[in-house]
């Protein structure tokens, strides 16, 4: 029951690969079927920016439903749902009228919903659903006000309609319909401060399902951010763009922050989406922004470079998940201070976790480390527009990017190597077995894809600068490079992966070689590691992933505001000896304390106040009916 | 062709033989002004040699990422010899990158050593793993906008062409924010190269160890790439520091005699920041690990400084 | 930082000549050429302390300063045993110390030297015959040369570790 959803899925994606290579490659056409939906029938529309996001649909759903297929995480449970997520993941990108957009997007966060409540015995799972469904029904309510302010201005609820209408509209409406519209977007890409449904439902769910939510969900709120900011509204004011710019730093800094601190593998990994969104909106801002200031070729480039990193952050991130899930599932908990050792039991998983951490800690010759020079090169070129106000923020951008990809490593090294590498810390670690081959094949395919977007970025970033600017509405060609270097902005910066990666496996050999020309000692002993002439070896004196985050906690300290948690039980018979230590320091997140609760706290109490209206008593609902009638006769 | 190639094999020769050499020297200056005599600034050689000899003892707890690590660290120094301006301005991989390709370089290496450090299982090496990874993430705004201070000046981030450009007008250097790039560079250079203040390279006491907690583990032939790696990232960064600040030598022609030149004038460039280095290790204790933040603080706000110092003056 | 450099340059090197010939004791049958071969030029040394009363630590210790400087022939002391050519070994090997010392020596690569130094790493010393004691070096790692003395001097110490790995003063 559970494969045959899988495989229809993996038809559909299959399907929307072909359709979005197509899209990319130029085809467009419409489709429209009046009936289906009311208020304005179905209409379905393919363009270059719609053919990308089918193609990430696509492209991660493939290997998302080989791996639930050969997955034994086999319950009826999502089997309906499963299709239904990645069909109507298909239909928003496509989608060229309001309600078909609404109606695909909410069937796509309702299908999810049940997915992410695939264990509802779990307290914990419940409550994730819970913030899910409420995070993304807010996000719906911003989403419809804006699109029905847009459709009742222009008189129209087509989105080709809005392009047309756009620029006779005045400044404050579509200012209004902006930020309502980035509302709802940035609460489904994760944006700070509306993330807090992300690191608890992605989690939750079951890892191929998390892989397509963190891989393709969140990367529609971004499509759909690249919609309102450039296409629907046309080109928009300076603020539109900075404060995608500094959502993006903050989110990103925040996000990883965040990630290093945290225990869970699958949560560390959310967070690690929420950076990644954070970095694609540095380059939408920074894209909004010279599109704004008339540079086109500058605008485009940075556009490519968030639309390859996303492309880049599918890719790793569904490695990564899926990935993680194997994990979780040969050991059987989500815990990091449990795991350890894994690398010798699951050496495929391991290998293929290994090319994801090294891709999304942007390490050459990967993809993960194109899309942020690309990045970079796109941001430091910000003194071509002459206004020192926007220059500080496009500064701030830049460090902040920086910040983010040094913590980004670190966060990795800790992920893969606490997980992977040394002792294990558990019984269940220690049994782990390899995944099974339709799981392992997934991920293999995956890492195969990280590779060929890394060494083929000559290939991809000119097909995506194209696509930018079949949304800008730009059409003029930017030269960037050719088959063997990327070659940007005429000069300002030039890199070749390809190069390097030759001479990086050259390079490998070479020490090889010369060695054994040299005369080296060949072979080598095995014996324990050095202890200082201890007895024993026990997985507890290894590191721990608390005390791998420990600098980082103390530094960022402001941030995290830790409390230290400290209990000791002491021997009955003496003071002076301890029975047993507790010692606990968990990080606080501001966002709870400072945002969410006071919010939840005054919401609450106003509507306990609210609640005297319902007295309960039938003569004061008469009462209420009776005044209700006098006032609109009154009016009439 | 030829010529390129030939050049390109200079670079790897010149990075890969002349960095144990700096390495030396450096200790050699740091015993003098100790008051001892000190060993020969050629006994880096003689260490490595007696190392590839020796059979390595390898951990039961390590995988195939710990004996993996060496050859990656010493690949990642050797392709950065081939981008960084050591002889030429355009050398043979030129091309294929600028400084934010160097700096991941650099990050790659630093990755696999920190999981080389977790690998062992020992206490030693997970600390410095984290020390490690800390640092190297702190430092990493720095190094960024000196690199957008540089290109801001010349216009490029290529290291050819910043090179080029500077050479031809030596008075774009003649500017506070050339000279503030600079020092937030050197505070950079210590931190990635473990230098003191933040690390130092000498010390025996396993807490106050980063760089070399990792290494702890290694022995025989691994040890002696992983010290080669070491000594090529410092000569590595103190060529970027010469070469790219103070780009008079650099030729960009691919004839003997300006070869020879530019190999003299780097080995005077490198002499005085080798000098610099002893004089600052022997007269600075190193910073308590909680402290160097501040000092990557301090450092990248010079590093802002100099941005600004950019649009200030003109 | 300045006063620092002022004195250093005041100061200058207050390095003494090298030690002449000692009386160290080859207990080992290994060739002195094929040492001299290997570690004439560069030699790794990890002292390792196996209840020593901490006498032949105070000289060891000496040897790195400026006045003895045993760094200028080539010799280095380490700090994990994977990176030592030779263990220094001081102290009667007392119990508790005995399974460190030789899991010590275990951790070290091939091919390496032991050198037993004091009268304590010969036979005990003045320990000898003790009942938390289990003999000289000797006991538990095989032993290739002896420095005797309680304690030995730097220079003696010096002087040992040159003529073991056969290097002209």
């Amino acid at each position: 029951m559970a494969a045959a959803g899988a495989l229809a899925a993996a038809a559909i994606g299959l399907v929307a690969l072909v359709l979005g290579l197509g899209g990319v490659a130029g085809s467009a056409w419409t489709v429209v079927v009046d009936w289906l939906v009311p208020l304005g029938g179905l209409e379905l529309t393919l363009d270059p920016l719609a053919g990308l996001f089918l193609i990430l649909v696509g492209g991660v759903a493939l290997p998302a439903s080989f791996y639930a297929a050969g997955s034994a995480e086999r319950s009826a449970r999502g089997a309906l749902a499963y299709p239904v997520f990645v069909a109507s993941m298909c239909v928003v990108p496509l989608a060229a009228n309001t309600m078909t957009f609404v109606i695909a997007w909410e069937l796509m966060s309702l299908a999810s919903y049940f997915l992410v409540l695939h264990e509802p015995e779990e307290r914990a799972s419940v409550r994730a659903a819970w913030v899910y469904a409420v995070m993304t029904h807010a996000g719906l309510a911003c989403l419809l006000a804006g699109m029905l302010l847009m459709g009742a201005w222009t008189g129209s609820l087509r989105f080709a309609d809005w392009r047309a209408a756009a620029p006779g509209l005045g400044a404050g409406a579509r200012g209004v319909v902006f930020v309502l519209l980035a509302a709802g977007f940035a609460g489904k890409a994760g944006v700070i401060p509306l993330h807090v449904w992300l690191p608890l439902a992605h989690p939750a769910a079951p890892s191929h399902v998390s892989a397509l939510m963190s891989g393709v969900m969140i990367k529609l709120g971004v499509y759909g951010l690249l919609r309102a900011g450039l296409d629907w509204l046309g080109a928009g004011p300076a603020w539109w763009g900075v404060a995608l710019l500094l959502a993006g730093t903050v989110s990103s800094v925040i996000g990883v922050l965040y990630a290093l601190v945290d225990n869970d593998l699958k949560k560390l990994l959310a967070f690690s989406s929420i950076e990644n969104v954070g970095i694609i909106l540095i380059g939408v801002g920074a894209g909004m922004l010279y599109h704004g200031a008339g540079l086109e070729g500058l605008a485009l480039l940075a556009l490519a470079a968030a639309l390859y990193h996303t492309l880049n952050h599918a890719t790793f991130k569904a490695l990564l998940f899926l990935g993680a899930g194997a994990v979780v599932h040969a050991t059987g908990t989500r815990n990091m201070e449990a795991m350890g050792g894994l690398i010798k039991r699951m050496p495929w998983t391991a290998a293929c976790f290994l090319v994801g951490s090294a891709a999304i800690a942007a390490l050459p010759p990967l993809n993960g480390f194109v899309s942020e020079w690309l990045t970079f090169v796109a941001l430091l070129q910000n003194t071509r527009i002459a206004q020192p106000m926007l220059n500080l923020v496009f500064a701030l951008g830049v460090a902040g990017l920086a910040l983010t990809s040094g913590l980004a490593m670190a966060c990795f090294v800790k992920a893969f190597g606490i997980t992977f590498l040394a002792l294990p810390r558990g019984d269940a670690a220690a049994r782990a077995h390899e995944a099974p081959p339709a799981m392992r094949a997934a991920m293999v395919a995956l890492a195969v894809v990280c590779v060929a977007l890394g060494l083929g970025a000559t290939l991809v970033v000119p097909a995506l600068v194209t696509v930018a600017g079949a949304l800008t509405g730009d059409r003029a060609p930017v030269a960037v490079g050719d088959w063997l270097t990327l070659g940007v902005s005429g000069g300002f910066a030039t890199l070749s992966t390809l190069a390097i990666a030759v001479a990086l496996g050259a390079a490998l050999a070479l020490p090889l070689i010369a060695l054994r020309l040299a005369g080296a000692a060949r072979g080598q002993r095995r014996y324990e590691t050095w202890g200082c002439g201890r007895m024993l070896q026990t997985p507890r004196m290894e590191c721990t992933a608390t005390a791998f985050a420990d600098p980082f906690r103390r530094v960022f300290g402001f941030f995290y505001r830790p409390e230290k948690r400290l209990d000791i039980t002491f021997h009955p018979g003496a003071r002076y000896f301890v029975q047993r230590i507790e010692y606990a320091n968990p990080t606080r997140s501001i966002f709870d304390d400072w945002l969410y609760r006071p919010a939840l706290d005054a919401l609450r109490s106003v509507a306990h106040r609210a609640r005297a209206i319902q007295s309960g008593s039938a003569n004061v609902y008469l009462a209420y009916i009776f005044a209700a009638l006098l006032l609109l006769l009154a009016l009439a | 062709m030829i010529a390129t190639l030939l050049i390109a094999l200079g670079q790897v020769l010149v990075a890969g033989a002349g960095a144990p050499l700096l390495v030396g020297v450096v200790r050699t200056l740091k015993a003098r002004l100790a008051g001892r005599r000190g060993p020969s600034p050629w006994q880096p050689y003689a260490d490595l040699r007696k190392l590839l000899g020796k059979e390595p003892v390898v951990s039961t707890t390590t995988s195939w990422v710990f004996r993996a690590t060496p050859y990656v660290l010493v690949a990642t120094m050797l392709v950065t010899a081939l981008v960084v301006p050591i002889l030429v301005a355009r050398p043979a991989l030129g091309f294929a990158g600028n400084i934010i390709l160097l700096m991941y370089l650099f990050m790659l290496g630093t990755f696999f050593l920190a999981l080389a450090g977790l690998d062992s299982g020992s206490a030693f090496g997970g600390m410095g793993s984290s020390r490690e990874v800390a640092i190297a993430a702190l430092a990493e705004p720095t190094i960024i906008l000196a690199v957008f201070a540089l290109a801001l000046r010349a216009e490029t981030i290529n290291l050819g062409d910043v090179v080029e450009r500077l050479a031809r007008e030596p008075l774009l250097a003649a500017n506070p924010a050339h000279l503030l790039a600079f020092v937030a560079f050197f505070i950079v250079m210590l931190a990635e190269t473990g230098r003191l203040p933040v690390d130092n390279p000498a010390t025996h006491l396993e807490l106050t160890m980063i760089h070399e907690a990792m290494v702890l583990e290694y022995s025989g032939r691994y040890l002696a790439l992983v010290e080669w790696a070491s000594a090529m990232r410092l000569f590595v960064f103190m060529t970027l520091l010469a070469n790219l600040f103070f780009p008079w030598g650099v030729t960009s022609l691919a004839e003997p005699v300006p070869l020879l030149l530019g190999l003299l004038a780097l080995a005077g460039k490198l002499a005085v920041l080798a000098a610099a280095l002893a004089v600052l290790e022997t007269t600075v204790a190193k910073l308590r690990l909680f402290r160097v933040p501040e000092l990557l603080a301090g450092s990248f706000a010079l590093a802002l400084l100099s941005v600004t110092a950019v649009f200030l003056v003109p | 930082m300045r006063r620092q450099l002022r004195i250093a340059l005041r100061t200058g090197i207050v390095t003494e000549p090298p030690p002449g010939r000692s009386d160290v004791e080859r207990l080992g049958a290994r060739l002195a050429g094929e040492i001299q071969r290997r570690f004439g030029r560069s030699l790794a040394i990890r002292q390792v302390d196996a209840g020593s009363c901490n006498g032949c630590e105070l000289e060891i210790a000496g040897l790195t300063g400026p006045h003895y400087d045993l760094e200028r022939f080539g010799l280095s002391f380490v700090a994990s045993p994977r990176h030592a050519d030779c263990l220094l070994v001081t102290g009667p090997v007392t119990r508790n110390m005995a399974e460190a010392l030789r899991r010590t020596w275990e951790a070290t690569p091939d091919p390496k030297l032991v050198i037993a130094v004091g009268d304590c790493g010969r036979d005990g010393g003045i320990f000898r015959g003790s009942y938390a004691v289990v003999g000289g070096a000797d006991a538990v790692v095989p032993v290739d040369a002896v420095v005797p003395g309680c304690p030995p001097s730097p220079a003696a110490i010096l002087a040992a570790l040159l003529d073991v790995i056969g290097r002209r003063r």
